[in-house]
This record gives C-alpha cells, structure tokens and sequence, in this order.
C-alpha cells in the first residue's frame, strides 16, 4: 500500500513516558477482526484511552486536548509482543508519522518501516531530554530530518542523529515499498526456488 | 579447504539468502508459509490491487485458529466479523489454490501445532507467518519468526521478505531438571533473568543439556516463548528425538527423499569454534516452578519467591508500579496461596497432548476447586482425540472438568473466552500483558503443572506438593 513521503518533518509530539508498551496495548485483539485496512486509529490505545462504557478516560494523554502533533514519543521496549501489523497501522491511521523511543521491538519497527512511519531511536538521555522538554512546554517542537538522520528539540536546540539503513531510507524517502522492489527480482527468486530442497 | 566455523543459525540462514544489498537487508527466501483468518485478508487485499498471484501457493498453508470459538464448532461462527474473517480465509485461499483447514477439518487447529504434527516443519527450513510465536517451529532447527502483514503480502507474491540478519545469542541450560519442573518453567526462568527485550535484535541459539533431553513438545514450548524475551526467534539443533518425532508424519520426506533429508539434517549443528555475540549460561539446579506477577513476560519469579521490589527489578519505578497495581500485587506479596478465579490451559505454548497428560497428573484422583472456571482446549483436533484415546478425558471429566474444541481461545480473546474485569487466570498461555485475555483479566503465566494445580485447590499453589 502506498504511503506518503518522508523526509522532513517538524511537529509537536504526544508524549507516553510508559515502558513495555506492547501491541495489545496499541490495539487489542477484539479490534483486529476487519478484513480491510480501514478505522484502526479509532481504537488506538482503546482500553487506555476508553473506560468500559466508552467514556474518554481523561488522564490519558490522547485525551488531554494539551497534547498533539505527528509524532508519539514512547518509553523504552516500545512495540513488543504481537506482529500485529494493526498496531503500526492505528498509530498511522490516528495521524502519527514517526514514532521515538530508546529502544523498540523488531517486529514493530520493521511494520511501521513498511507502511511509512519512520521509527526514530534515541539515547536514553535524549529520550529523557525530549519528555522534559515537553513537559515544559506541549507545544514544543521536534524537528525528524530523514535525510540528515537527525532529531532536534526545536526548543532547546539539542539534536541527536539516528541510524536507518540506506535501503529503507530511500523507500521512506521516496514512498517505496519492498513488494515493488521484489517483483523486479522475480526471475532471480524463481532460478533460486528451483534448487530449493523444499 | 577447511570451512570457517558456523552457527546453526548462519548455516539455515546464509542457504536462503537471495540477494544480499548493500546497506540493507537481505532478500531471504521463504521454505514455508502458513496464515490464519486475522493478519492475511488484508495481505489478500493488496495483491488484488497490484493484480499479484501467488508465486507458490504449495509452499502455503491456511488454517483457522484465532477466531474460532471453542464450543459448538458445528454451528454457524455467531460473531458476523469473526465469520466474515473465516470466509475470507476460506475464499482467498480456494482462490489462490492454497491448502486451507477451516472449522471442521480434521486437521484444523492452532497454526503452530498443527504444522509440526502433520510433518510441514523440517529441519533446516525458513518458516513465518503473521504471527510472533511462529518461533514455535525453531524446535526442529527451522529459522521461524513471525512477520507483519505487508511481510504476509511479500511472501505470497515473490516467497521473499526483506530481512535484515539479527545478532547471535546462545543461551544455555546445564544438568537436570528437578521434580515438577517443565519446559515452561525454564523459559520464563530464562526471560525473567533477560527481561522481555533482553534477546531483542538476537536470534537464539538454545543448547546444553537440558533442552538435549528435552522432548519435542517441550523443546516447542521454549521456543515459543523466544518472542516472550524480545528474540525474533530461537530454535534447537535437530537430533534424534527431532528425526523420530518428524518420521512418518504425513508430509514429511518418505523413502529415499527420507533419507537424503537425514543426511542433510544432521549437518545442522553449531560447528565447534563457532561464535555468538552473547552468550549466557544458566544452570537447571537453580530453576524452580514459575508464576509471573506482572504485565510482562519478564516479570515472572520462582513459585515459592516473594513479589520483587522496583528497586531489584530495575527499570522504571512508575511502569513496574503501573503494572503491580493493574494486578493489584504488591511489593513483596507472596504468590502461594493468591486467588484463582480462572485457569486456562492450550494454546500454541502449551496445547500439546505431553501438556495435558501433565495437567491430568496433577487432577486424577482430585476435584476442581468449586469457585474456579476452567478452560481445557486443545491445540488441534488431533491432539483433542489424543487426549480422548489415552483415557486423560475421562481423567478430566471425573474432576469435575470439560474439554473445549481446539483453537487459540483465551490466550488473546479473540472469541467468546474472555476473562472478566477484575478477575486472576492461571494460564499456560505466553502474554500477561494489560487486557490480553479479556479487557480488565489479570493474567498469571505458569506451566500446566502449576494450572492444574491451581485448578484443584483454587488458589497458586506449588504443585510439587501434589504430584
């Protein structure tokens, strides 16, 4: 599926200081049952972000109308358990194009790479600099530079680079995806199928 | 020549390399597919668009698991989105001339139990599915992970994704394995000393002893559980319990094909010299049986231990406290002897027949505790008529428990098994996350020992008291 184009954005950001943040809890498993990729952002941290009776809980981030912006900072091990590419597909479909935190689980990282949210890992302390920074003030900006790899806090002027491999920096940059890329490799994988033992 | 050392893992791993790019991943080919009603529609859906085919629809295979209910299978799927699901499974498969056992077949089951039992895991095979504990299938010394759906739409379209190669992690288990301890135990054991994103960006190398003599259902279960400590996956070196389960299954290798398979199975081992990134060495002496207390599958202690504090634990202090207070734990609790208000046993950890002739042990000659609701589902239908032929049903009936029809049940709650709001599980399944098994469920990780004690006397109990 075609996504837009990435290459510089500048945003305020949603900020979610929580480790451990898995995929059932970025969308859980009663809402994965759409045969289409259509409405997943509705239920984005459903049980998070909605009591029982679907009344907004209003110490959640998402609900406080102070916070907002493309991108969602995350705490460390953001993304683990469930391949659930759902998951990927809320966060995008809620309006988020980048995703920061220390560290992420596989899985996740390469779903959002694959549909165009760019996953940004920072240093534990940039990571503790951009909560503070947002604490201080929601509105502040941060500035993701994809071509540059680096991520400032437009604020305070603290920039860190970040590391993406060149292949999937040039997919995001130019909206490719992989499908495209193996279908021009089709005679070279089937002459490789034809040795296979299975 | 001589060869440079290699690890199991770069052996399977560098076979399927198609396409190596530089500063990129790997185009890596892809042995076997399966899919399930949940992650492949919109798979589906893409190719549609982009008017792909399915480049090997025999290297496929579709089966229903995760939204199927666990009673009444007969009937019409009640949940129209859920039966909307299944049928799409159903049609995009028929469609696309891939093999597909819906409700009702007799090999239907959890994706992950049957394609070992019916011989579609070998050894030396590159294995995904839109489903993380795809790492299941490592058991047989197989690369299995599991991948998103864009990755599902890779596979059907050109048998390849594009996949970066992970580090190497070895992790070891020397001696023995005492009395009541399972292979459950010792991998929320391993998690709980790696924390659940200590192997992330690692693909796992199980060895020593333990899981040398480990069976073929246990050595399942630990690797299962490798996505549990952040792992793309983890698998075991093929051996002679690997070649005896395999032989005679109905789609593996017969005759001569048999034979050149063997010779070329057992060439995958760690060479000796080979290396690892990391490696860590644990001793069974030191494992007893485990219960998790938290939201995490790392957050898991031995049966008999007291609840950690923050400051042990490490970490930060406000997600451990999010998380004990979700489970209404504190701080230096005792789990022995906690309240069960449910148990479950199945699922792709622990729904195979050695996990409920081990949950029948611990019940014979028992009763279900009067408060507790149990969930008893098989992993697929042939192991529900195993259970059936070896007596272990009538075991279970005359405890006072029944027996549900095979799928992936409460592990996610994707169907009617849910645990209410509010309420504590045992459960054999892999994830304690927040609302896993039921939106408010407090959910308990253990073996099915510690289930089926649980089940008996109503509260967490160590079941070396009992067997």
């Amino acid at each position: 599926m075609a996504y837009d184009k990435f290459t510089v954005l500048k945003s305020s950001a949603v900020p979610m200081p929580i480790e451990n943040v898995d995929t059932d809890q970025i969308i859980p498993a009663r809402f994965l049952k759409a045969t289409e990729r259509k409405g997943f952002g509705d239920n984005l941290f459903r049980d998070w972000r909605f009591n029982g009776d679907d009344t907004p809980k209003q110490d959640f981030v998402l609900n406080n109308p102070i916070y907002s912006g493309k991108i969602l900072v995350g705490g460390r091990n953001f993304g683990s358990g469930s391949s659930r590419e759902h998951a990927a597909w809320a966060i995008y479909d809620y309006g988020f194009r980048c995703v920061v935190s220390s560290f992420f689980a596989d899985i996740f990282k390469n779903n959002s790479l694959n549909i165009g949210i760019l996953p940004v890992t920072v240093s534990p302390a940039f990571l503790d600099k951009i909560f503070t920074a947002i604490e201080k003030d929601p509105n502040t900006e941060l500035e993701v530079n994809l071509p540059e790899q680096s991520i400032t806090i437009l604020a305070t002027g603290d920039k860190e680079s970040f590391d993406i491999n060149g292949y999937k920096k040039h997919n995001m940059m130019n909206g490719f995806d992989d499908i495209d890329y193996l279908q021009s490799l089709k005679s070279e994988i089937t002459a490789f199928a034809a040795n296979s033992p299975y | 020549m001589s060869k440079t050392p290699a690890t199991l893992f770069d052996k399977v791993w560098d076979s399927h390399v198609v396409r190596k790019i530089e500063d990129g991943p790997d185009v890596f080919f892809i042995d076997r597919h399966f899919i399930h009603e949940v992650t492949s529609p919109v798979a589906f859906l893409g190719l549609e668009s982009r008017g792909l085919k399915v480049v090997f629809p025999e290297k496929t295979f579709a089966t229903a698991d995760h939204n199927t209910p666990t009673i009444n299978q007969h009937l019409p799927v009640q949940d129209p989105l859920s039966a909307n699901q299944l049928k799409a499974l159903e049609s995009n498969s028929a469609k696309y001339g891939i093999s597909h056992w819906g409700l009702g077949n007799p090999k239907n089951g959890i994706v992950h139990v049957v394609g070992p039992e019916n011989g579609i895991t070998l050894p030396g095979m590159t294995i995904v599915c839109g489903d993380s504990h795809t790492s299941t299938h490592g058991a047989f010394g197989a690369i299995a992970f599991g991948i998103g759906t864009s990755e599902v739409e890779m596979v059907l379209s050109s048998q390849c994704i594009m996949q970066p190669k992970p580090k190497k992690m070895r992790l070891v288990v020397n001696g023995k394995l005492g009395k009541g301890i399972t292979p459950k135990d010792v991998v929320l054991y391993i998690i709980s000393k790696l924390t659940a994103a200590g192997a992330t960006g690692y693909f796992v190398e199980f060895a020593g002893e333990v899981f040398e003599q480990m069976t073929m259902e246990g050595r399942m279960t630990v690797c299962n559980m490798s996505i549990e400590m952040g792992a793309r996956g983890g698998m075991i070196a093929p051996d002679e319990t690997t070649f005896n389960y395999i032989k005679g299954r109905e789609k593996a290798p017969k005759g001569e094909a048999w034979d050149k398979a063997l010779a070329y199975w057992k060439t995958l081992k760690t060479d000796e010299g080979a290396t690892f990134d990391v490696e860590h060495v644990y001793d069974a002496a030191d494992i007893e049986p485990m219960i998790t207390y938290g939201t995490n599958p790392g957050m898991g202690m031995g049966i008999t231990k007291h609840i950690p504090t923050a400051a042990q634990v490490g970490g930060s202090k406000a997600s451990y406290d999010k998380s004990l207070e979700y489970m209404g734990f504190h701080e230096d609790d005792v789990m022995i002897g906690k309240k069960v208000d449910y148990v479950f046993i199945g699922s792709c950890t622990n729904g195979r027949i050695e996990d409920f002739r081990a949950f029948a042990s611990v019940v014979k000659g028992r009763k279900k505790a009067a408060h507790v609701t149990a969930w008893i589902v098989p992993g697929s239908h042939i192991v529900e008529a195993q259970i059936k032929e070896e007596g272990i049903l009538d075991i279970l009936t005359e405890a006072g428990f029944q027996l549900r029809q095979p799928g992936c049940s409460a592990c996610l709650a994707m169907n009617d098994d849910k645990i209410p709001a509010g309420m504590y599980a045992v459960s054999t399944s892999n994830r304690n996350f927040e609302g896993r098994q039921g939106p408010g469920a407090r959910t308990m990780l253990a073996s099915p020992l510690v289930a089926a004690a649980a089940a008996v006397t109503g509260v967490v109990t160590d079941p070396r008291e009992l067997i």
